[in-house]
């Protein structure tokens, strides 16, 4: 008995402890999916993970999962900022508006909003540059097809999806001017059996490379059963294609968010608009596998001169999809073209609606 | 392999589940019983099945599994509405948020892992018939189940003795039970065969529609199914045409995207729950042929007078 | 060993009242044992699962700005399934009110005055009700099953609202981001106590629809017609009740108020159109609808104590991290302790072992 109180009490002297030595920085994740969707989310929470790794007892990570956008996020939000979090992530683009609609209320309290464009004294929004993976991509799809026409299966078209179609094409078209796309939408960011029937579509109209920008395996599963090569979408999807997957580009928010929870620490947060790029690590390119070594170097050759910033994917002369000129030679996209993309480039079979 | 074969077979695999889940709850509502947890069981069955799968190794005892988890989970549907008489409308939806749920749960630890597929099952000669041998015959075992079970459902349903109580009950459970049939022994057995068929749709997402397990995966497949039975009026042969009409306009709706029509993409995904209801109006006029295939005594609670 | 129910000459008042609180009994010990199973503290879960997310003011306004689209909803519902129609697609009639009614604001977005919001409301209720008319019309022509073309027609408007969004309502100021303009003030529903809170008129009306339709169903005519068509087409006609009015009045009605809800939600909580508007409202007060028996009054409870599992699950997985899937979990507990325990209100439950019955049987002959 004597001894239960002792342990107890030495218990309690500890927690005492602990809790007066410093406080732990509380840093919130706000999820649209499920944190083991595969993809997108799970790539965030990849990063809340590292955060947690890098700092240890310093910091306090807590998430919320499968929020759905509009009055619950907002309220998540709220609870988040009230319940002592000083730094608050919200990972997906129907959050903007309910993110800056709780910081009004909560000036204290940092906030980051993903893939989005607005921005306050205490609201970061950061993104990454995808389309800079998807040029990569392009390259090898232009040196690896037989056929010149690859198959894109679609989320939703938002001027990040179209970046990204455009910026695969124009890495193909560097290779052989008269690639051509194919695009199916299927309406969702993650419905596993629609993503692989919209790759068996593709795959039975003859396209030999399938890419994606929906989050789930299904499409790499068919490829791979149909015995064509395809690329993987926000995280490494290699298991669901040993001989399948070429690349894959994998979103890597883990540098990002202990650098920005660093900067919190030490005083020094202030609010920007990060729109970083394969330069900056916020994402990274899977191995390259399932391809010739001439493919292989010409990736990393790419690869390297995006890093180095000797190549940027949107760079003329490019012809948009009804023949009129987008870029004159050697012109460089400003970001808030690029930001609200919402027109294909010459080679895409697909209509957006206007 | 020429294009319409892969067309084809492309739209089997898509609606095998919607008519294995349909043709179960057709059973189910034949009895009298209104179940609206069709998701939840089919999300069960998927998980479990593909959880098997990997422990064991085998594809088989995974369908099994499902199976079984598909009954399992229905009989505590069964329960509540049977023996309890709870509302069948609420129980259901009930059993889909818990199924949803459940399965995250069941599913967490695996997540990513790449499954195992259920192989294909050639028939000797049959599957060398030109054109139809290799998309009828050359397929997994789940398929050739569900097309069994439509002409083996239509024959219970019509031909046995059983069938015909069990539809008596569903058309009126007082007379049944005044003929000295046990009502509920047979609501309880066609429950059971409904959670079984959905769980083993379940298992074929997860086995062979894309081997692999995601949450939600069933993505409101047991909704279209519900809705399928009510577009059959409850005759299995036009749950496989239905199955089948929804399946193809899905499939072919992707294509049409392929092909670069120009439609918008949000009209085309519209197309299949458009044409199932522009059918059912045309199939559905004659009031008497719909009204003699619908149980009328659906989603009513039982309860034996001693 | 079985369980045999035996019909009350009457419906019990006492379990009528005590059968929510026996449920909830039931619910808290199956919860402790999840929770303890999955070692969590079972106190610290309920704790935040049931209370917390009433100790604060901004909480509880949360918990009606939650509440009042489900009320609103099931509301409606009730008197469709009242009247035996099974409309399943109040989630399509809930989006199609939040489109129509977003007309106004989106295509005079300047234009500021006291009548927009009203017009909105009407708007959204007509647009809920002329979606809801479809599967009325064609139930009435043409026999079509209601079931099949209201849950059908939840696709297809999702699918609409989508394209919307996407296409022509787009923002021209939004860099082609899927959402429409913001709505300006005079376009967004008034908060009731904005020092305290977020709560605006919403669950204003879904007390309003409550009541009237507690009393419509009560004390006049079309409640009654509502009843008797339902119990009994057959005996509807002999009283001179026309079952085909009753259909397209059971759905415009419901229709109507699954509009408002979904209106009030777009220019109230959200305050544009954007491609996701509901959390599953439609489907969900489904299941409210029942669990108040389909009693308005009864609805209005079940939609707080429904809206509470959503708040207490959120604030479970932050104060506990107890992972959203088991908060689903917990949440079909309770929807099914509930709807058991119902069954107590008009019927004994008893065990019969196989010898008591045997004594039965001799006893009875």
């Amino acid at each position: 008995m004597k001894k239960l109180i002792l342990a107890l009490s030495t218990a309690a002297i500890l927690s005492v402890a602990s809790g007066a030595a410093q406080a732990a920085t509380k840093v919130c994740f706000l999820y649209v999916g499920s944190k083991t969707d595969g993809g997108w989310t799970q790539a965030h929470d990849i990063g809340r993970q590292e955060l947690q790794n890098h700092f240890g007892d310093k910091v306090e990570t807590v998430f919320l999962e499968n929020v759905p956008e509009g009055p619950d996020a907002e309220r998540a939000i709220e609870r988040f900022a009230r319940s002592g979090c000083e730094l608050i992530f919200t990972t997906s683009f129907g959050f903007m508006e309910p993110t800056l609609k709780v910081a009004k209320k909560f000036p204290d309290v940092k906030f980051e909003h993903a893939t989005g464009y607005k921005t306050e004294e205490n609201v970061t929004s950061y993104n990454s540059r995808f389309y800079e993976g998807r040029y990569i991509q392009g390259k090898i799809a232009g040196m690896m097809s037989k056929v010149g026409v690859a198959g894109y299966i679609g989320s939703f078209p938002i001027p990040e999806v179209v970046q990204g179609i455009n910026s695969f094409l124009l890495g193909a078209q560097s290779v052989n001017p008269d690639f051509a796309i194919k695009v199916v939408w299927v309406n969702s960011w993650f419905d596993a059996g629609k993503e692989a029937d919209a790759a068996k579509a593709l795959i039975d109209q003859g396209v030999d490379i399938i890419t994606q920008h929906t989050d789930s395996t299904g499409p790499m599963q068919v490829a791979s059963e149909r015995g064509i090569k395809a690329f993987g979408q926000a995280s490494d999807m290699i298991d669901a294609g040993p001989e399948t997957q070429l690349t894959a580009i994998v979103d890597t928010w883990g540098a990002y968010y202990i650098k920005r929870t660093q900067a919190l620490m030490d005083g020094t947060w202030t609010t920007q608009s990060i729109w970083d790029g394969l330069a900056d690590g916020i994402l990274q390119m899977a191995p390259y596998t399932n391809m010739p070594d001439d493919v292989k170097q010409a990736a990393m050759d790419t690869e390297a001169k995006i890093v180095s910033g000797e190549l940027k994917p949107f760079t003329g002369p490019i012809t948009k999809q009804d023949g009129t000129e987008w870029l004159k030679a050697g012109e460089e996209a400003d970001d808030g073209t690029l930001l609200g993309l919402n027109f294909y480039i010459k080679g895409v079979d697909d209509q957006l609606p206007q | 392999m020429t294009l319409a074969e892969a067309i084809l077979l492309t739209i089997t695999t898509a609606a095998t589940p919607l008519l294995l889940a349909a043709i179960g709850e057709l059973v189910v509502e034949r009895s009298g019983v209104l179940n609206l947890g069709v998701e939840g069981m089919i999300v069960i069955g998927a998980v479990v099945a593909f959880a098997a799968a990997q422990l064991t190794g085998s594809a088989y005892l995974g369908a099994l599994f499902g199976m079984a988890a598909g009954c399992l989970f229905s009989l505590l549907f069964a329960f509540l509405t049977l023996t309890l008489v709870a509302n069948q409308v609420a129980t259901g939806l009930a059993l889909t948020i818990l199924g949803l749920g459940l399965s995250g749960m069941i599913g967490e630890s695996f997540v990513g892992q790449r499954g195992v597929q259920l192989d294909e099952i050639a028939i000797p000669f049959l599957s060398s018939i030109p054109l139809i041998g290799n998309l009828l015959f050359n397929q997994d075992l789940i398929f050739y189940v569900s097309i069994f079970s439509v002409f083996g459902v239509s024959w219970f349903l019509f031909k046995t003795r059983l069938g015909l109580q069990l539809r008596a009950i569903g058309d009126s459970h007082g007379s049944a039970h005044a003929l000295g049939i046990s009502v509920i022994k047979t609501r309880y057995l066609a429950v059971m065969f409904g959670g079984a068929c959905a769980g083993l749709a379940g298992a074929q997402l997860s086995l062979v529609y894309t081997p692999q397990w995601v949450e939600n995966m069933s993505a409101g497949r047991g909704w279209i199914a519900l809705a399928l039975v009510v577009f059959a009026s409850w005759r299995p042969l036009r749950v496989l045409a239905g199955a089948y009409l929804f399946g193809a306009v899905t499939i072919g709706q992707l294509h049409a995207q392929a092909l670069g029509f120009g439609i918008p993409s949000q009209f085309l995904s519209a197309l299949p729950y458009l044409a199932t209801i522009i059918v059912l109006v045309i199939i559905s006029r004659n009031r008497r042929l719909t009204l003699m295939n619908t149980p009328a005594s659906l989603g009513q609670s039982f309860v034996p007078d001693r | 060993m079985r369980i045999e129910l035996e019909k009350r000459p009457a419906h019990s008042a006492l379990f009528s009242m005590l059968s929510p609180f026996i449920a909830l009994g039931l619910t808290i010990i199956a919860g402790a044992i999840l929770f303890t199973a999955l070692g969590k503290n079972p106190f610290d879960a309920l704790y935040s699962f049931f209370i917390e997310p009433l100790t604060e003011l901004w909480s509880l306004h949360e918990l009606l700005i939650k509440a009042a689209p489900l009320i609103l909803i099931a509301v409606g519902l009730s008197v469709c399934f009242r009247s035996n129609n099974w409309n399943i697609g109040a989630e399509g009639q809930f989006i199609m009110g939040g489109v129509v009614g977003s007309i106004v604001p989106i295509y005079f977005h300047e234009w500021n005055s006291f009548v927009v919001l009203p017009l909105m409301l009407i708007m959204g209720m007509i647009g809920g009700a002329l979606y809801a008319g479809i599967p009325a019309l064609l139930k009435t022509r043409f026999n079509t099953n209601e079931i099949l073309s209201s849950l059908m027609l939840v696709y297809v408007a999702e699918l609409f609202l989508d394209w919307l969004v996407r296409g022509p309502w787009r923002n021209p100021e939004g860099f082609n981001f899927p959402e429409s303009r913001s709505f300006n003030d005079s376009a967004v529903l008034p908060e009731l106590f904005p020092a305290s809170g977020g709560a605006n008129l919403g669950i204003v009306f879904a007390l309003i629809a409550t009541l009237l339709t507690w009393f419509m169903m009560r004390h006049m005519l079309k409640g009654f017609e509502v009843s008797v068509l339902g119990q009994s087409a057959r005996a509807g006609r002999f009283a001179g009740f026309s079952s085909t009015k009753m259909i397209f009045f059971a759905f415009l009605f419901s229709g109507a108020l699954a509009g408002l809800a979904g209106i009030s939600e777009v220019s109230g909580a959200i305050g544009r159109l954007q491609p996701d508007i509901s959390p599953a409202y439609g489907f969900t007060a489904i299941i409210v609808a029942f669990l108040g028996r389909l009693n308005p009054l009864g609805i209005f409870a079940a939609g707080i104590i429904l809206a509470l599992t959503y708040l207490g699950g959120e604030a479970a997985q932050i104060s506990i991290g107890l992972p959203d899937k088991v908060a689903r979990v917990f949440q079909g507990f309770l929807l099914f302790f509930v709807l058991a325990c119902d069954t107590l209100i008009h019927y004994r439950v008893r065990l019969v072992t196989a010898i008591k019955a045997r004594t039965e049987g001799e006893g009875a002959s």
